[in-house]
């Protein structure tokens, strides 16, 4: 392995980790309210889908603006499902994860070719250039978010407002906080980083769109969010650990020798998640009131 | 009216008010599927294509005959049993989304039935066992992680699944492959195969499999003691802790059925699937795909009941076969993918409970309708008396 390997792996794992850093940090603001959305995968497939038909018709801004939107109006259904409604959230996430995947591989095949989609070079973002290889600017944002995220929870009104919807409900109504809609607020958010995340994928990372493109990783940003116990900091360092065997992954599939089958190679960051939150459990504490919807007695 | 008559009327329309009432959760599973197909026809319609002609194609491609419903029935097969895996999970309180993964591998595992040579039956049995158990087996090491560990089962099954994704893959790729055909595994040996149903379709003795195992389950639920403790340890964990119910074992026991229910709906694909009898490594399991997911639609609008699972898993066979038809249809070819995202639509439209409150006429109308029938029944007992 020689010096040029180690830059090429770090520079995917960077690349890898920004969608996952970016759906983690939004899931931590969601779940410290309140809601558990497993619905992120599905999230995350559309998202990067939308984002290149945006970033086809009006450039990559629009692109990953697109993404955003169409982020934040999956979650601003699955957060009302959830608070006005009283819903299920793992139900709910479920058919979202469903519907993304029946719409996405729908939408594919609608565009011409079934499967897959190629963006064009020319409305891709355009890269910063630094010593250790090509980044879009999406990546600033990854690495700056979870400190600001860290800040407004720990430091702001809003932010521990946050935490009273999630750690004791009844308590914040009390204060005259309203519970439903800043749980409301808090998966948009949510929702909009997830689809910024799946946008970035499609229009300034990959450069194209399948039908398998999330490949679990809404589910990985969810198993960073539980390592981290929902701090945003360790939420990054969880999430640059599994885009680095992502990468590894990557890697290793391209070496000629072969020295292990593909098939196997697949399937380390799964493994390496399993035993990471496994690890990890038993330290980390939740919200109390994580999953359940507010009733009013 | 005499005494009798008003008893035997009270009696009648009690007996309309219990149906009623019961018929509640039921009203409900069909508005989500109305919602759903009406999502389904609003974007069919704004990619341009006459949402009338593709559900017109699709009913008649599931239901139109018998050669279609036996396609509908064997494609509600697998359903039904990666339906329970949920369900049954569910009724624990947990959430089993590893389905898709137990199937690969009791799939995978029936394959290797392959090796043997037995009389058949016995092999169909030994078959169903193996699978049954390699189902089991995967479904286990979550549920020890979530006992031991306190890993959510959701995190842990999702990542099992992708593990056995990819090892299904190198299995049917590299050991079980048939060494004519690289495309294909081994093909099932005819003493294994189950006999088909209907001629000329892939209707497959298979479907009793399914059907047992959900009559199975539904008297193990709510006819023995196990299934007692089980459904009030999903109900209420710490009641049902302090009322001296192993939660941890009915637990694991939930699992342990859930990963056989999911392993027998792989041997069920594998064992009862003309032509060939055999998975496909080649094109990604393309038979097997995405099963376990749509399982968890059929328990959601089963309503987690195994009779209710029966009746959906035949409900989204149909959308499955019928969209097979619908995608071949004339001038109006809807993809198959557009039942997947109706799909989608009615498990959404399902996770809001009393999906019913969101129309309040309809509430409005059977509220009353209840209302007035309670009344009567009231009333009868008091005349009765007077």
């Amino acid at each position: 392995m020689s010096f040029s390997d180690i830059i090429s792996l770090l520079r995917i794992s960077l690349h890898a980790m920004v969608p996952l850093a970016l759906t983690a940090v939004g899931e931590i603001v969601g779940e410290t309210a309140g809601l558990f959305n497993i619905g992120l995968e599905g999230i995350l497939l559309l998202s990067a889908f939308a984002g290149a038909i945006g970033a086809e018709a009006g450039g990559p801004y629009v692109g990953l603006l697109v993404g955003m939107g169409v982020g934040g109006v999956m979650s601003l259904l699955f957060a009302t499902i959830n608070t006005y409604w009283k819903g299920t959230q793992m139900v709910t996430g479920i058919g979202i994860n469903l519907f993304a995947m029946g719409f996405v591989a729908f939408g594919l095949i609608q565009l011409g070719a079934p499967g897959f989609h190629d963006v064009p070079r020319a409305v891709s973002l355009f890269k910063i250039r630094t010593p250790i290889g090509m980044y879009s600017p999406v990546i600033l944002l990854a690495l700056v978010l979870p400190f600001v995220i860290h800040w407004f929870l720990k430091r702001t009104r809003a932010g521990l407002m946050l935490k009273a919807a999630g750690e004791m409900p009844e308590a914040a109504d009390v204060a005259g906080i309203n519970i439903n809609r800043i749980r409301l607020l808090a998966a948009v958010f949510g929702g909009a980083m997830a689809g910024l995340a799946g946008a970035y994928m499609s229009v300034a990372w990959l450069g194209l769109v399948t039908k398998g493109l999330s490949a679990g990783r809404g589910f990985i940003a969810l198993a960073c969010v539980v390592f981290s116990g929902l701090n945003p900091l360790l939420a990054l360092l969880a999430a640059f650990i599994f885009g680095f065997f992502q990468a590894l992954a990557e890697w290793v599939k391209t070496l000629p020798s072969k020295p292990i089958p593909g098939e196997f190679v697949s399937m380390l960051p799964y493994i390496v998640t399993l035993l990471v939150v496994s690890g990890a459990i038993g330290r980390v504490r939740f919200p109390k009131f994580l999953g359940v919807p507010y009733k009013r007695e | 009216m005499s005494i009798k008559e008003a008893q035997q009327q009270s009696r009648l329309l009690r007996g309309i008010h219990r149906t009623l009432t019961g018929l509640h959760p039921v009203l409900e599973s069909l508005i989500a599927a109305l919602v759903g197909l009406l999502v389904g026809a609003i974007l069919m319609y704004t990619w341009g294509f006459d949402p009338w002609k593709a559900y017109f194609a699709l009913i008649q491609g599931a239901y139109g005959g018998s050669y279609e419903w036996a396609s509908s029935l064997s494609r509600a097969t697998p359903l039904i049993l990666t339906a329970l895996t949920f369900s049954i999970c569910l009724r624990a309180g947990m959430f089993n989304i590893g389905a898709e993964g137990q199937m690969y591998m009791g799939a995978i595992a029936a394959v290797c039935i392959t090796y043997f040579t037995l009389p058949p039956g016995l092999h169909h049995i030994v078959g169903l066992i193996f699978a049954a158990t390699v189902g089991a087996a995967w479904s286990l090491v979550p549920a020890a992680l979530k006992l031991m560990r306190g890993v959510s089962e959701v995190i842990s099954t999702i990542m099992f699944n992708w593990i056995a994704r990819w090892m299904a893959l190198y299995l049917a790729i590299y050991v079980l492959v048939d060494p004519m055909r690289a495309e294909k595994t081994l093909s099932i040996p005819l003493t294994a195969r189950f006999p088909i149903l209907v001629p000329r379709t892939d209707l497959s003795y298979g479907i009793f499999v399914s059907i047992a195992f959900a009559l199975f389950i539904y008297f193990l639920l709510w006819h023995t003691t196990t299934g007692y403790e089980l459904r009030a340890a999903g109900l209420n964990p710490s009641a049902a802790r302090y009322g001296g119910i192993r939660t941890k074992r009915t637990m694991f026991l939930s699992f342990i059925l859930g990963g056989i229910a999911a392993g027998l709906a792989g041997a069920t694909i594998v064992m009862g699937l003309p032509p060939t009898y055999a998975i496909y490594g080649g094109g990604g399991l393309p038979q097997l795909l995405n099963m376990g997911f749509d399982g968890m639609a059929v328990a959601m609008v089963g309503r987690n009941h195994p009779i209710g699972i029966i009746v959906a898993a035949i409900f989204f066979g149909g959308l499955n076969a019928g969209g097979r038809v619908m995608q071949f249809y004339g001038s109006n070819p809807v993809p198959l993918e557009m039942v997947r995202v109706v799909m989608g639509a009615i498990v959404l439209a399902m996770s809001i409970p009393e999906l019913i409150r969101l129309f309040p006429m309809a509430k409005k109308g059977g509220q009353n309708l209840i209302r007035s029938l309670r009344r009567t029944t009231r009333s009868a007992p008091e005349e009765e008396s007077a």
